[in-house]
């Protein structure tokens, strides 16, 4: 019961926090929402039982990404950037519908397969892991089996790094 | 139910007082401390030497008027000091002061929670707080608060960095990431982990001034520095939560050097047995005069250093203790495998 | 509506996706663009999470993780690349950014 009132709640948060998001007039108004629907989800995880997630989210998510969002909204400036000139191509309303039709649809389809459950593929609980805890079985899976998107990862994001630096350089 | 719900909930309101009390006796600590090292006496006229001066303080701040700049955003003018508050009164869940004591033959633990991953909630709860001071220097709608934002922010989050390393070393020597368990891991150590990990000690203590914007790291909120910093255009009570926040940051900055490296609860030397009449002191009392200790240390720094410039400031952070750090979780992990 | 299946949680990773789908369609600003992304990407990892919960298998959760890897990869770069046009052409509305149109 418990567990119901608080997914419908963070459900709430979370939506709305991110139609507000997409709304709002003021960008580090925007920002302020993204941050604020990062939080919500983060809860969520640790709902889900996965408490690592949650604090890398809450570190990585809202503690690094969004700080630099909100560090460029600031250097460029900007307050309720009035969005006046509509490019004549651009058909919002149109968009708006088949984005609406497209929730509807993957709504429909799960409603379907999950009254008609059928030829359900399963998946085996991770085993031979010989440590216990979110946070170790974690560990465990990305410097065993998944090592080499571990390091991968770590490549990418020292070109990132490069790339981002270089990029956003004066020139000199 | 008792145990769910209404303990907890006891732990939470008795915490949070404690934490505001601590946090408005710090201002008349730290007044008192620089007064004595300055060879004159500090407050001494509101009540016996002083001690109700963070009450007058108190009721000045609440009296004054309430000042907004004009066309500043009010939205996120008055969020900014919630903001730097929070996530310093919420780090106090996971902050173990004791393990177990009975009071009234009842059995409880002195910590609101024991999260298997308390350590990086910490580090998150870190990481939120470089919101307030952005907000605020935004906020105010005027050049200086928003450079020196963004240049404390700037600085916040080099010197966090480091910090995320070294406490990557010390999970890596604990084996775990429990607050409790680092303690018990150096009750069955025999040793303080500070006696281990003496880099890793240093990285926490000099991370830890910069990252609650203390002495010689003040330069974003110095008065002779851009008039005032991030909180130039903040007035009465607004301004006292962004003091008190970073009087918070600081206690929780001490509490967690205190778990980690200086032993939590646990009395000097917990291996030696010859030690063991010391025992009879209570562990939460280790704990706060451990705590004391770290605070009377960041007072007494504040009071004697120089201030550092930007760039130093920054070249510290980026250039020295990164590599230290790095090279102290290779040397760690290197001996925790061999040995 | 009361015992909470996965399928909730999937029909709020899509209403999120739909979300930053929308956002992305709809505004103009380059910077609202990005975090529309970045939130079609939450709603992803939520979707990670839930089925790894279901299937108790932590595979979900270590994906998520590489997905929140990437998201800060392609934010950091995507910036430096927003920050050096705007230093140049004085504008984050994408229906400006059209330099290389005929």
């Amino acid at each position: 019961m418990l567990e119901a009132v608080v997914f419908y709640v963070l459900a709430a948060f979370i939506l709305g926090f991110g139609v507000l998001v997409i709304t709002a007039r003021n960008t580090v108004h925007s920002v302020l929402f993204l941050v604020a629907n990062f939080l919500c989800v983060a809860v969520l995880y640790v709902v889900l039982a996965a408490e690592f997630l949650a604090v890398i989210q809450v570190l990585v998510y809202a503690g690094g990404i969004v700080v630099l969002y909100l560090f460029v909204v600031m250097l460029v400036n900007l307050r309720a950037v009035p969005e006046a000139r509509l490019d004549p191509r651009r058909q919002s309303r149109l968009g708006f519908l088949l984005t609406t039709a497209l929730l509807v649809e993957v709504i429909a389809i799960m409603v379907y397969s999950a009254n008609r459950p059928g030829a359900v593929s399963t998946l085996a609980p991770t085993a031979d892991v010989p440590v216990s805890g979110n946070t170790e079985v974690v560990g465990w899976l990305l410097y065993t089996d998944y090592l080499i998107p571990f390091e991968v990862a770590s490549v990418l994001l020292l070109v990132a790094m490069i790339g981002a630096i270089l990029l956003a350089r004066k020139e000199a | 139910m008792i145990d769910t719900y209404v303990v907890p909930t006891l732990k939470i309101l008795v915490l949070l007082n404690a934490v505001l009390v601590a946090v408005t006796y710090m201002v008349l600590l730290e007044r008192k401390v620089i007064a004595w090292v300055q060879v004159r006496l500090g407050p001494m006229r509101v009540g016996p030497h002083g001690v109700l001066q963070p009450i007058a303080d108190a009721i000045k701040l609440l009296l004054k008027e309430d000042i907004t700049p004009a066309r500043a955003d009010r939205l996120v003018f008055t969020l900014a000091p919630i903001v730097s508050m929070v996530p310093a009164l919420i780090a106090f869940a996971v902050i173990p002061f004791d393990s177990e004591i009975t009071l009234f033959g009842y059995t409880l633990s002195l910590y609101v929670a024991d999260v298997n991953v308390g350590l990086l909630y910490i580090v998150a709860t870190t990481s939120i707080s470089v919101y307030g001071i952005i907000l605020a220097g935004y906020a105010s709608n005027s050049k200086f608060p928003l450079l020196a934002g963004l240049r404390a922010s700037a600085q916040l989050i080099s010197y966090e960095v480091a910090v995320s390393m070294m406490l990557v070393s010390m999970v890596v020597t604990a084996g775990t990431l429990s607050m409790v368990g680092i303690v018990e891991s150096q009750r069955e150590a025999g040793v303080w982990f500070v006696f281990i990990q003496p880099v890793a000690f240093v990285i926490l203590f000099i991370g830890g001034l910069a990252e609650t914007n203390r002495a010689p790291f003040d330069l974003p909120e110095a008065e002779q520095e851009l008039t005032g910093g991030f909180h130039t255009e903040y007035s009465g009570m607004r301004f006292a939560l962004f003091f008190l926040a970073e009087y918070a940051n600081m206690i929780v900055v001490s509490a967690v050097a205190t778990t980690l490296f200086l032993g939590g609860w646990l009395r000097p030397f917990p291996g030696v047995g010859a030690l063991a009449f010391l025992d009879f002191v209570p562990g939460w009392i280790w704990f706060l005069m451990k705590t004391f200790a770290f605070l009377y240390v960041f007072i007494w720094i504040r009071a004697t250093l120089p201030r550092y410039r930007y760039d130093q400031l920054m070249r510290l952070g980026w250039k020295v203790l990164i590599p230290v750090a790095i090279a102290n979780l290779i040397v760690t992990a290197f001996i925790r495998v061999l040995l | 509506m009361y015992p909470i299946t996965p399928y909730h949680y999937l029909v709020l990773s899509a209403a999120l996706f739909t979300i930053g789908v929308l956002g992305v369609m709809l505004r103009r600003n380059v910077i609202i663009i990005f975090m529309s992304i970045e939130l079609m990407l939450n709603a992803v990892n939520i979707n990670l999470a839930a089925f790894s919960h279901q299937w108790q298998n932590a595979i979900g959760q270590v994906f998520a993780i590489f997905v929140i890897v990437v998201a800060a990869a392609e934010a950091a770069v995507g910036l430096g690349i927003i920050l050096a046009f705007f230093r140049n052409k004085d504008t984050l509305n994408v229906d400006e950014m059209n330099i290389m149109r005929w």
